[in-house]
């Protein structure tokens, strides 16, 4: 959009929107909304206390191992499938199925089988990221480029090279496409798992807030999470576009 | 100096996109009832002055008239052929073909039935119920001749009609594109990068250069224009003319 | 061969053996006294179906789903298209929306409970909450990516903007909104069942927080299968009729 003649940047409605935000804040137009400016002062104080410390720590523990997992797991298994009928055949339904069914469901479950800690939360996220990065990394074996394959042959290259010099890149963007996806949610699976479990974390302190009515803390440590969610997933699709400038004519 | 009717005129018509300048004080003449190409390699703005004259995108500076009115939008006395055809894939050929005069507001039956016999000018009879998946792009495309042929304009626009097709259904077209030029009183506008084609069909070439945009010559084959279809690839003087021209572009060429 | 056609049947049900099968030695190892075998699991599903439990429960259980759902349809369409087709639009709204998407909406339950209650206008923002930004990012993508040569094919044979919306870009975009809509309902029952668990536990969230808290994990196992069973039937249905309704248009447009 153009406001005389500038092209303003994409994002930048969210300034108004926070303006917006300061405004019922500030003339107390619902308790629920405390002014943008308060929450970061808040922000400011709770961001260095112990608790949130840990909560932050305890959030970020889960997440990357549960991520780790997921695609320590995902992305064998997917590669595995895309280059062998027989098991992706198997495996293949189970891996759609899971990928849109309500994964939340199975959070008691994992609660009464691993108890109400790290554990659980660990697993629940990388039940969230495993799918799509199975499927991702399934789909960029598969789409390599006929005669790429047939180039190798032709070349001669040991099945070695021929992985890692051709088909490696060729499947990467792909892959790298899934493993994003994964961890946008990974992210909301961490918090599912926290909200369900809610004895560590942030699933904790929302309670502990809630509970309290304490609005102010709430949002902070709500606008926390949601920005690390937000960098997290604009750096890797960054990562994404550097490594795909040479999707478009695999 | 007018004996000549005009159908479309062009004068002095400027267009930029952004810092390009895609025409720069271009002017041409289109007669009445005859085809002209206008020929030129790619970036000379031979899509953009057709668009221009079809009312789709507005001259920044100049004018455009078609029958001495000036054109201001689209209009129900110019038609437009596209190069990718623009069909509605979810739509039979019948509609597809119908659309021009379903968008101002024919009556279904009347319609139809104005579509079904340029379905058969175009020889797809038997296809009215077949959905553009189904056609090869040959076909497709003739689905996008009728339909602009059913709305019974005086100026029909193609641009670059038959490059995304296989080269022996372009030659079939070219063949056919002469005969309807015969027996329709209408004036044609055509965009091509081809020199044969171009020859081949048109009553006059102009000749397009970019940078700026320009028309560096206007050629109008006359020797063979009466022979057959499939006399003229091998008249001299239609090979002259293609040698000429093609002299004349390849420093153009990138 | 017999054996060669109906390869991919047989080897579903090959798998579907293996993964039961697993359960059912799992349960009885048992890999921890609270999980149940597959067969026991299977029984607390047929009797909870057979006492008439489970339909009571998702009649509950259901219904802030449906209505989530419907609302997120018909307001996410409405938003998707006013963001794909006013540029303004576009930039005033939809950073909320691409900020959604990849924010864990879920931390805003307490929140909502905070300022709605317990009740069912609770879960119905919950489900909407959940499935309003994808179909709102795949109306407004497939409006705007619309092929230009049709639009402007429209407009050449002189039709209003009205038709151009109406017989152009909303037949172009639908394969691409109702995929939108599929992930939306998917989404809505991750909210639902969100809802259940952690707002009050009716209809079948009732189920497994009641039988877990007395221990009869079979029926809890059996309430969860049955949640997932269900997700995946219907959305594998929506599945069947986006192929069947855009059956043409998947090969592509009709335009090279």
């Amino acid at each position: 959009m153009k406001i005389f003649g500038y092209q303003l940047p994409a994002m930048s409605s969210l300034i108004l929107w926070g303006i917006l935000w300061e405004i019922v804040g500030q003339f107390e137009l619902t308790f629920f909304l405390p002014p943008l400016s308060a929450i970061f002062t808040t922000l400011m104080e709770i961001g260095t206390t112990k608790v949130f410390l840990k909560a932050l720590a305890d959030t970020g523990y889960a997440f990357f191992v549960g991520t780790f997992c997921a695609i320590a797991i995902g992305i064998p298994v997917g590669i595995l499938m895309g280059k062998n009928r027989l098991i992706d055949e198997l495996l293949l339904p189970w891996v759609n199925m899971f990928l849109s069914a309500p994964l939340t469901a199975l959070v008691p479950v994992l609660m009464v089988l691993f108890g109400f800690g790290m554990k659980s939360i660990i697993i629940t996220t990388t039940l969230f990221a495993i799918w799509i990065i199975v499927l991702n990394s399934r789909a960029g074996v598969m789409q390599i480029n006929r005669s790429l394959i047939e180039m190798a042959h032709s070349f001669g290259a040991s099945p070695k090279d021929a992985f890692l010099k051709i088909y490696f890149w060729a499947a990467l963007p792909e892959i790298l496409g899934g493993v994003r996806i994964g961890f946008i949610r990974a992210v909301k699976g961490v918090i599912i798992g926290q909200l369900l479990i809610s004895i560590v974390g942030f699933g904790a302190l929302f309670e502990l807030y809630s509970s309290n009515f304490l609005m102010k803390h709430f949002w902070a440590v709500l606008i926390v999470l949601f920005t690390i969610a937000f960098t997290i997933a604009e750096f890797l699709a960054h990562l994404e576009r550097k490594v795909a400038y040479y999707a478009a004519r695999r | 100096m007018n004996d000549i009717d005009y159908a479309v005129t062009v004068s002095n018509v400027y267009k930029n996109y952004g810092d390009v300048e895609a025409l720069m004080d271009l002017s041409l003449d289109f007669p009445r009832g005859q085809l002209t190409s206008l020929l030129g390699p790619s970036g000379c703005g031979k899509t953009t002055l057709l668009k221009i004259i079809a009312g789709l995108l507005p001259a920044d500076r100049g004018e455009v008239t078609v029958n001495g009115q000036p054109v201001t939008g689209p209009g129900s006395d110019r038609a437009f052929v596209f190069q990718d055809f623009a069909l509605l894939p979810w739509a039979s050929v019948l509609r597809n073909v119908a659309f021009g005069l379903e968008l101002r507001g024919v009556a279904k039956s009347e319609r139809e039935a104005i579509a079904e016999k340029y379905i058969g000018d175009v020889g797809l009879t038997g296809f009215e119920n077949s959905y553009p998946h189904e056609l090869s792009g040959g076909m497709r495309q003739r689905v996008g001749l009728a339909r602009a042929l059913s709305v019974d304009a005086q100026v029909l626009l193609m641009d670059e009609p038959f490059s995304a097709v296989d080269e022996q259904t372009r030659r079939k077209f070219q063949e056919d594109l002469l005969n309807l030029v015969k027996n329709e009183s209408k004036t044609f506008i055509f965009v091509t990068h081809s020199i044969e084609e171009a020859v081949y069909v048109s009553d006059q070439v102009a000749i397009l250069l970019p940078r700026p945009s320009r028309v560096s010559e206007i050629i109008k084959p006359e020797g063979f224009r009466h022979k057959d279809a499939n006399s003229i690839r091998r008249d001299p003087e239609y090979l002259d003319i293609v040698d000429r021209i093609w002299a004349s572009l390849r420093t153009y060429v990138e | 061969m017999v054996v060669m056609r109906y390869r991919s049947l047989l080897l579903k049900f090959l798998s579907a053996i293996i993964v039961f099968g697993s359960w059912e030695i799992a349960g009885r190892v048992p890999v921890s006294f609270a999980f149940p075998t597959f067969i026991e699991s299977m029984a607390a599903f047929w009797v909870l179906l057979v006492e008439g439990t489970m339909f009571v429960a998702y009649a509950e259980t259901l219904r802030p789903l449906v209505v989530g759902v419907l609302i997120s349809a018909v307001l996410g369409i409405g938003i998707g298209m006013a963001i794909g087709l006013s540029r303004k639009f576009d930039w005033f709204v939809s950073p909320i929306f691409i900020v959604m998407q990849t924010a864990p909406l879920a931390a805003l339950i307490p929140l909502l409970v905070m300022v709605y209650g317990i009740g069912l206008t609770s879960k119905v923002f919950v489900v909407c909450i959940m499935a309003m930004p994808v179909i709102v990012l795949n109306t407004s993508g497939a409006v705007r990516n619309t092929p230009e040569s049709m639009i402007e094919m429209g407009q050449a044979f002189l039709g209003t903007k009205w038709d151009v919306i109406v017989k152009i870009i909303l037949p172009a975009a639908s394969p691409i909104i109702f995929a939108g809509l599929r992930l939306g309902v998917s989404a809505g029952f991750i909210g639902a069942i969100l809802a259940e668990l952690k707002i009050t536990p009716t209809g079948v969230g009732d189920i497994i927080t009641y039988s877990r808290s007395i221990a009869d994990y079979p029926s809890m196992y059996a309430a969860i299968f049955s949640i997932i069973l269900l997700a995946v039937i219907f959305l594998n249905i929506l599945e069947r009729i986006e192929n069947f309704l855009f059956k043409g248009t998947r090969q592509g447009y009709a335009t090279e």
